[in-house]
């Protein structure tokens, strides 16, 4: 077992996750209210269409969904590398 | 084999199933009954989340919700998973660490006080009660289609089955339950939606099928295009484009996410694995299940609003298929023949001299005559006064359609039956988790840490049980009497009140040492009781000051948004409040301090399993 990590490296650690979870919730903002409500009718008409549907009409119906799962497995991946770091 | 040979074999199978694995590991500790004693691998505990996830509401009510609303029904989709997001994000790892079995006890804890344990107590005793109840109406409607029942008889039946199921294993036992009823769900709603999609669009996947041609006709159009022209064609609105106004569609989304990260039931779902390394991975795969199903809810929406108009415009009533005389039946369906030429006229609002009425009868459900009393083409009639001003003849509760699908498509008849035991292994998975919070928030919290702390194991196991007994109850009282016909509906009400009362709450007491007892408790009471009074006063009317309407609305918002108004509410509140009285004490700054740090690798003891 490694050395335990100083109060220093904790809180790096801290405002490293902290930017973490502020970028991830931007994306999460984006593709959901951003692309799906708010901006929607304009997506609609100014964007390529996703086969047949509406860009905007799509995100809020199957977009975003994809999107927060590859936000979720990110986030794992991201989390365990800072806690890594941490260990050696 | 006859269809309801079919429905019987499926039920009959998955039950057995269901109850052969929880008698195999029936709880034998307290530890056990609530969290089923740690240690279950991230996988598997995703499957058995994703299915506690999935209630009645997603399986039966979503699609459709969408089927009728279009675009508008998006808020159900992005709401519930969004919520997911915030969950694993911003609230799981950090209460894991905190390392309390139980949403009340790090409230109280955090908060320094019996009497913030008493009002998180309430909170979540309100919000499962709401939640319970559209479970059990979800149950009702299944169990009422399966045995051609009314939906009162069905809630009863399907409570008296929750509840000898639900008492039995406690956490360890639902668990793996819960993934047996995870892959029942999945195959029931994924294989119709298949058998539909090679028929209207000739693709195999749905999803494909739902933004490629529609191939029913003469030629090929796109199917999303043929769905518009059918909405506006009998007055309509265009299926992509919805009629919610746009802050009204931001607040109810933003309640439905943030309800969902303060959901007390999903919350412990995460205590049952290993470490903080496994909740996350463990909630990846979570929502990658719950995308299955949420992917291919606005596919089966929309094919079943193609094949209902299909099937049913413009035919005669003595032509119309079995299914829809099936749905009249048990009163989820009604047709009152205005103009007086035995066929079923469908049309929206747009066709109506004010462009504002699509009504078939006044009131929000149909009543009808003694079951024999028959109108000249063999239908059913209503006690309901008839609304004459629109040409629209046939009402339908959003809640058939899954299970109308189907027959609409003309699948196998196995397949129905497959739908079936889906639709009742998601209310069934849902109630029993959310009974377990209910009991849990009254047996552990209310009971042993506030009334008798001497509680030993068996009588704190024994309350539980008479607790689950009595939201069941009440659950079904409400759900036989519901305060919105729609089951998506009712339990976006429990969001709402999660949003308003949990979901800040929690983040300030993770995130922030300035929020202080008062803060915390006067934030909770003031954001719950304000969207608590907002839902009542417009679904049932307030003693003294009657029932709103619409035009009364706060800035336009329903009271299935005002969650997201509660909850801005109680977190000015708390500020406000905090601000204002005596800081936190220092260890509580150190408690908020040590849960910043989750993972065993920062030299912190990992708190798992949790243990009381």
């Amino acid at each position: 077992m490694s050395k335990l990590p100083t109060d220093e490296e904790k809180r790096d650690y801290w405002s490293h996750s902290i930017r973490w979870v502020f970028i991830f919730l931007t994306i999460w903002f984006i593709a959901s209210f951003g692309c799906g409500i708010l901006f929607r009718t304009w997506l609609d008409e100014n964007f390529p269409k996703i086969g047949n549907a509406p860009f905007g009409f799509w995100m809020a119906q199957q977009g975003s969904i994809i999107v927060f799962i590859l936000i979720l497995i990110a986030y794992s991946k991201v989390m365990g590398r800072l806690e890594k770091q941490l260990e050696r | 084999m006859s269809q309801n040979a079919w429905n019987l074999l499926f039920i009959g199978l998955s039950f057995a199933a269901y109850i052969f694995i929880a008698v195999r590991s029936r709880a034998g500790s307290t530890k056990e009954y609530y969290t089923a004693g740690g240690g279950i691998s991230p996988v598997t505990n995703g499957m058995a989340t994703a299915a506690d996830w999935m209630s009645a509401a997603t399986f039966i009510s979503m699609a459709g919700s969408l089927s009728i609303s279009g675009y508008d029904g998006s808020r159900f989709l992005m709401g519930w998973t969004g919520g997911f997001v915030l969950l694993t994000i911003l609230m799981v790892p950090f209460l894991r660490k905190f390392g309390k079995a139980t949403v009340p006890d790090f409230v109280g804890d955090r908060y320094y006080s019996q009497a913030a344990r008493l009002v998180a107590v309430i909170c979540a005793i309100f919000i499962c009660l709401t939640y319970i109840m559209g479970q059990m109406r979800g149950v009702g409607i299944v169990f009422a289609q399966l045995f051609g029942i009314e939906i009162w008889l069905g809630v009863v039946i399907g409570g008296a089955i929750v509840f000898f199921y639900a008492g039995l294993g406690g956490m360890k036992g639902i668990t793996y339950t819960q993934v047996a009823q995870y892959i029942v769900m999945a195959f029931a709603y994924t294989i119709p939606a298949i058998f539909i999609a090679i028929t209207l669009t000739g693709n195999v996947i749905p999803q494909l099928g739902f933004i490629g041609d529609y191939k029913g006709g003469e030629g090929a159009v796109p199917f999303l295009d043929k769905l518009n022209n059918i909405n506006t064609e009998l007055g309509f609105a265009e299926y992509t484009s919805g009629s919610l106004s746009t802050i009204d569609m931001f607040c109810i989304t933003a309640a439905l996410m943030c309800g969902t990260a303060g959901l007390p039931h999903v919350i412990v779902r995460f205590f049952t694995v290993k470490d903080v390394k496994a909740v996350r991975k463990s909630a990846y795969w979570t929502l990658s299940f719950i995308a299955v199903i949420y992917l291919t809810a606005p596919t089966v929406g929309s094919f079943a609003r193609v094949n209902l108009i299909e099937n049913l415009h413009d035919t005669t009533y003595a032509k119309a298929p079995q299914w829809m005389k099936d749905f009249e039946t048990t009163g989820q369906l009604a047709w009152v023949d205005k103009n007086g030429d035995g066929k079923i006229q469908y049309f929206g609002k747009g066709k109506s001299d004010s462009k504002k009425d699509d009504a078939v009868f006044a009131g929000s459900t149909p009543s009808f005559d003694s079951s024999t009393a028959r109108g000249a083409y063999g239908q059913r009639l209503l006690k309901n006064d008839i609304i004459t001003n629109n040409p629209n003849e046939l009402w339908f509760g959003e809640d058939m359609m899954v299970m109308a699908s189907p027959y609409m498509g003309k699948t196998p008849a196995w397949v129905i039956g497959l739908l079936m035991a889906g639709c009742i292994a998601a209310a069934l998975s849902t109630a029993a988790g959310l009974l377990l919070v209910l009991s849990t928030a009254i047996s552990h919290d209310l009971m042993k840490k506030i009334i008798k702390p001497e509680l030993s194991d068996r009588e704190e196991i024994k309350w539980a049980r008479i607790a689950s007994f009595g939201a069941l109850v009440v659950g079904c009282f409400f759900a036989i009497n519901p305060p919105s016909a729609f089951v998506a509906k009712t339990v976006a009400f429990a969001f709402g009140l999660a949003a308003s009362s949990f979901f800040p709450t929690l983040l300030m007491g993770i995130f922030s040492k300035r929020i202080n007892k008062y803060g915390g408790i006067s934030g909770m009471i003031c954001g719950i009781s304000f969207t608590l009074l907002y839902i009542i006063y417009f679904q049932f009317g307030l003693p003294g000051l009657g029932k709103g309407t619409s035009a009364q609305y706060l800035f336009g918002i329903s009271p299935e948004g005002i969650g997201t108004v509660g909850m801005l509410l109680n977190f000015a509140v708390s500020f406000i409040v905090s601000h204002f009285t005596p800081p936190t004490p220092q260890h509580i700054k150190d408690l908020v301090e040590s849960i910043r740090y989750p993972s065993a690798a920062l030299g912190e003891s990992d708190s798992a399993p949790v243990d009381h």
